[in-house]
Order: C-alpha cells, then structure tokens, then sequence
C-alpha cells in the first residue's frame, strides 16, 4: 500500500498535497481506491463552491459501493480534476497523481495541523487492518 | 468441455424479441379498416414511420418470454437469502384474492359509497399497522420503502416548520439502509452519519455528541442492517427528544419484531412499514411495492391526504385535514399490494405473526451458528433476522465475497446481498426468514461450507464461478462505466 511522506492524510482516507499559494490538492488514498475496488463514476463540486471541512466534497461510485469524500480543509474550490470524468479508472491506477480530484484554496490553513502525517496514517491503517 | 461446464438441461442463447423480429410475421390477423371510416385522429398526430415493433408470431413471443423466465431466479424455485429484503415467501392464495373482481374492477375516481368494502379494507390495514407499530395513525398512500422514508421525513418537517423552526439535519447511522440519506437530501436535510462503534449499535452518548437544535432528528433502523438489536434505542431517543428533534423509525427489517416489540414504545416517533418485506407481498417485477408510514399522535396532523375514515357508520376518503403534507401520490397508493398485505396479516393472526417473527430471528442464528466453520463473522454475536459474514477466512487463497457469491449459483442458489452493509468490508449478509424449512437451511449451509472447504482445496475453482449459470460474470465495471441505455434497432 503506497503513502506518500509528502502528503497529509485524513480518518476518512482523503489525501491533501500542500500547493503554493495556500492552495491544496485532495485525493482519495491508495488504501480508498483499493477498498473500493474499481471506480465507475466520480461526482466533483463545482469551480467556486465553498467548502466547510468534514463537509461532502464529491462522491465515488466504485462497482461495491457510493463513497462520500469529505472535504479535509475548508476553503473555495479553485479547480476540479475532469480526467475522472471521462476515465474514472484513474482512481484506481493512480490515485495520488492523475486521479487528484480538487483543489481548494485555504481558508483557514491551521486545519492542516489537524491532518495526520503520512507515518501517522501508516499507523492508522495498520490499526484498521488488525480491527478487521 | 469437463464435466462441470457441461449445464444442466436445453440452455437457449435467447436474443432480444427485436431479433426475433421478420419483416411481415404476426401473430394474429388484424381486419383491414373500411374505407368508409375516416381516422378519428388528425393526420397531423399520425406517425408517418411505422413504429418500430417486433414482428413475431405467438409461438416465438411465448417461447421467448417462457426462456427468459427459466433463466431467471424466483422464491417459487428456492431460497432466496438476500439480507436486507426479507424475500419471505409469497403465498399464492393472497394472489386469487387480489384478482377478485371487486377489487380489480374499481376505479380509483369511483364515489365512496361505491368502494365501500375496498375502504373498508385499507381502513382496517391503517389499524392493523397502528396495532403492529405501536402507532397513532397510518398513513397507506406511498408507494414503496423509500417513498414512505421520504412521507416520514416531510411529515417531520412540516412539524418543524408548524413550530417555526427550519432545523438543516438529520443524523444518519454508518448501518442505515442507503436510502436513508437520500431521503434527507431530499427533504432538505444534510445527513450526518453517527458512528455504531465497535458493538455495531448506537450508542446514547454518540447521537448526544452530534445532536443539536439544528438537527431534525435522527433516522434508524432497527434492528440495523448487522442484523442487531439496537438495546439502547429507548435512550437514544429520549437524547434526540430533549433536543427537540424526531425519531424516524426505518421500519425495513420490523420482521424481526412483530408481535415481539412496538417501535413506537422504543420511542420511534415516525416509521415506514414495506409491505412486500414484512408482510409477504411480492417485490420487484412480482410487486409494485408498498410503504405506509405509521405515526404518534404530535405527528398525526401532517398526514398524507386523502386519508381513510370512518364516520356515521361508513368509510370514506377525506381530505380536510389543513395542516398536511398534501397528497404523495396520485390516487390512494397500491390498492392491489395492500389487499395482499391484509390478506397475510388476517391468515396469520397475530400468533401466527409473532410466531413468524420468533422463527425469522431463529432461522438467521441457526446459519450463523453453522457458518461460523466456514465464514468469518465480525460482530460475533446472537443476531437478529440476518447475518453478516465477510471473506476474511478466504482472502488469502485470493478469493473474495463476490467468487463465494458467484459460485453459490452453481448450487442452485441466488445469492446473499454482498457488500453492504459498508460498516463490514466485503459483507456476505444472509436473510434466509422464517418461510424455510430446516432441510431448506441444512442444505443452504452446506452448499456454504462446501464452497468454503473448495476455496481451500481449489481456489481457482471458485474463482471461474458460475460454471452452471445461464450468464457467467457480466462485465459490471464496463456496463457502469459505458452503459448502453437504448437498445440499436438499426
């Protein structure tokens, strides 16, 4: 299961890369897309929709199940990934790069503190596995 | 080919009636119109194109339709444990009833004077459900589960709105049924999902957490979709009540209870009952469905209309009722599921219902207590009217819940419900209700364990499953992917 240092990584198994600017990428993780298996159809918020963190960002169809994906920062939505849209498979082959699904620009950045790290969320997720 | 691919009877590939189809073929003669009959309808609306019918004779309509329903599977050929439908079976006398005369022949603008034994029928049903739930009120007129889940909730929120009060919430648990959220967007809520925790019930200080007086209540289904008593219900409820908010009972797995507990004394202020769950009407195809909500007297005002009374010695249909949600439906609902419904409750009695009930919960816990050699079972635990398994045991031969699932087809049976609840990775959930034999159950577990000690031997096996059923593994990611919604005539 790949977890990339550079990354921070919420209990809901959303990624965030921080962008210059204030600005932030969000992902699913590795561990999301494989829970899922594979993903048919992905729903994206609008450019300009304002986000409260915890809120419903989009939402991922995968053939077992609809996904809620929650948005990991508050802050206005600056870009949305279309790639999804016409190939939702890139959420399964490359869920940290070209299956990126939104960027959001930071209202508050201290939400970040709040965010595991990536050997956190190693962690997390080793837990999860033995709960199982 | 092996012996295990070689199926079992004549194995038709049917195409499509449209394939069937031959240039001037029909299956009856039709007279040709006298000329001196001009058309009633204007050449304007006429077609100028033929429509693009198929042309077929009786016999390749009947064997075409008599194929398909072979390849289908039906609770008239077996066991059919999909967990969460309660796919109990459909007695064939509630049927006949259903076709008498005097039922199929109303119409639904006829004066009530006219209907009055029909009336009389859904009234007596409207009590039937109160007496069943613990209720106040019934209201008969949505027209499925999901239906009734949305009446329950605009039903709360006109209660809400009477008080002067736009509360934006509506707490939702990680095991509720998934139409429970989309009931609450619908309505205009936000769902928050509540975590069940590690004993997969709710906890009071979980909702207390998340309850406040912008939330409109809380929706729950009991017992929940692991299959479990939800024991602390009562405090739960008084939690949501202090703060003003409503219970929402998902009355979807009420098999469990009937009889036993009323939801309305667990406190459930509001809760939908499924007709073709709970009280053997047909589902699907078979169906159309039928989910009346039943209601505690703070709620009652806001009913559907038009609602059924009795006044002066006769049965009508009133609508004076100011501060109601409005009519849900055209109409009065599914008349025809609620004869069903009524027929079923009246055979059964309320001993017999309870005693159906008693064996639906016992039936789960024998599989669970025979499965539990072959499956791995999270929350480990006496359950209720269903269990849930997962693949855990089987994951490291490489074989997942959907393999297990496909190759009970080649035993002759429709699968248990996969993948949900969510709150279990992978979920195997088995409903097997109270209408199968203990020769039914040995034979469902062991065809289970069968496949449980062949993933072991023979992995591989299980992963080329279906070998026996008339269509293999349809290609679900490519269809959801690409779906193909209109079939190519040219």
């Amino acid at each position: 299961m790949s977890v990339p240092q550079e990354y921070r990584y919420t209990e809901t198994h959303e990624w965030v890369k921080v962008e210059e600017g204030g600005i932030v990428t969000v992902g699913i993780t590795d561990y999301a897309q494989e829970q899922l298996g594979e993903v048919v159809s992905v729903e994206l918020p609008r450019v300009g929709d304002e986000m409260q963190k915890g809120e419903v960002l989009g939402m991922v169809d995968s053939q077992k199940a609809s996904s809620e994906v929650f948005a990991p920062v508050s802050g206005l939505v600056t870009e949305v990934n279309e790639v999804p849209d016409e190939d939702p498979a890139v959420l399964n082959t490359d869920p940290y790069d070209e299956g990126w699904l939104a960027k959001i620009e930071m209202e508050t950045p201290d939400e970040l503190d709040d965010l595991m790290s990536a050997e956190e969320y190693e962690e997390y997720l080793g837990n999860l596995s033995e709960e199982e | 080919m092996s012996t295990e691919e070689v199926k079992l009877g004549p194995v038709h590939a049917e195409p499509t009636i449209f394939q069937r189809s031959v240039h001037g073929r029909s299956g009856h003669s039709i007279r040709t119109a006298d000329p001196k009959f001009k058309p009633a309808i204007p050449g304007s609306l006429l077609r100028t194109r033929p429509a693009a019918l198929p042309e077929v004779s009786e016999v390749d309509v009947m064997r075409h339709f008599t194929r398909l329903s072979r390849q289908n599977y039906s609770l008239d050929i077996g066991m059919y444990p999909l967990g969460s439908c309660t796919m109990k079976y459909n007695p064939k006398v509630n049927e006949v009833l259903a076709r008498l005369d005097g039922f199929t022949d109303l119409h639904p603008l006829m004066d009530d004077d006219l209907a009055q034994g029909a009336l009389e029928l859904m009234y007596r049903l409207q009590e039937y459900l109160a007496a069943i739930g613990g209720f106040d009120a019934v209201t008969l007129s949505p027209a499925a589960g999901a239906h009734g889940e949305y009446t329950g909730l605009r039903i709360i929120r006109q209660a809400l709105e009477k008080r002067g009060e736009h509360r934006t919430k509506v707490l939702v648990p990680d095991t509720a049924h998934g139409t429970n959220p989309a009931s609450s967007v619908l309505n205009g809520f936000k769902a928050v999902e509540v975590r069940s925790g590690g004993t997969g019930i709710l906890t009071a200080d979980a909702v207390a957490a998340l309850m406040d007086e912008d939330t409109a209540g809380l929706m729950v289904t009991n017992p929940n979709t692991l299959g479990l008593f939800e024991t602390n219900l009562p405090e739960v409820a008084r939690v949501v009540h202090e703060k003003g908010g409503f219970v929402y009972g998902d009355g979807a797995n009420l098999n469990a209870l009937m009889g036993k507990v009323r939801p309305a004394d667990l406190g459930v202020d509001v809760m939908h009952f499924n007709l073709h769950k709970t009280f053997s009407t047909p589902h699907g195809g078979g169906g159309p469905g039928s989910g009346p909500v039943g209601v505690t007297k703070a709620l009652e005002p806001f009913l559907p209309v038009p609602r059924v009374v009795y006044r002066d010695g006769r049965y009508a249909m009133s609508s004076d009722y100011p501060d109601s949600i409005g009519r849900v439906i055209g109409f009065q609902g599914h008349f025809l599921v609620m004869v069903k419904a009524y027929a079923y409750i009246r055979e059964m009695g309320a001993q017999g219902l309870k005693s159906a009930a008693e064996l639906a919960v016992l039936n789960a816990n024998y599989l669970r207590a025979l499965l539990t050699a072959g499956y791995h079972l999270p929350y480990d635990q006496t359950c209720m009217h269903e269990v849930v398994f997962n693949d855990h045991k089987q994951k490291s031969q490489g074989v997942t819940t959907m393999d297990v699932a496909k190759r009970l087809l080649d035993y002759g049976y429709h699968p248990p419900t996969v993948f949900f609840p969510l709150v279990v990775h992978d979920a195997i959930m088995i409903e097997p209700t109270e209408t199968e034999s203990k020769q039914e159950l040995d034979a469902f577990a062991s065809a289970m364990l069968a496949i449980a000690g062949e993933v072991a031997e023979d992995p591989e096996r299980t992963k080329r499953a279906p070998m026996r059923a008339f269509i293999g593994r349809p290609d679900e990611v490519t269809a959801a992917r690409h779906p193909v919604l209109v079939y190519p005539l040219d």
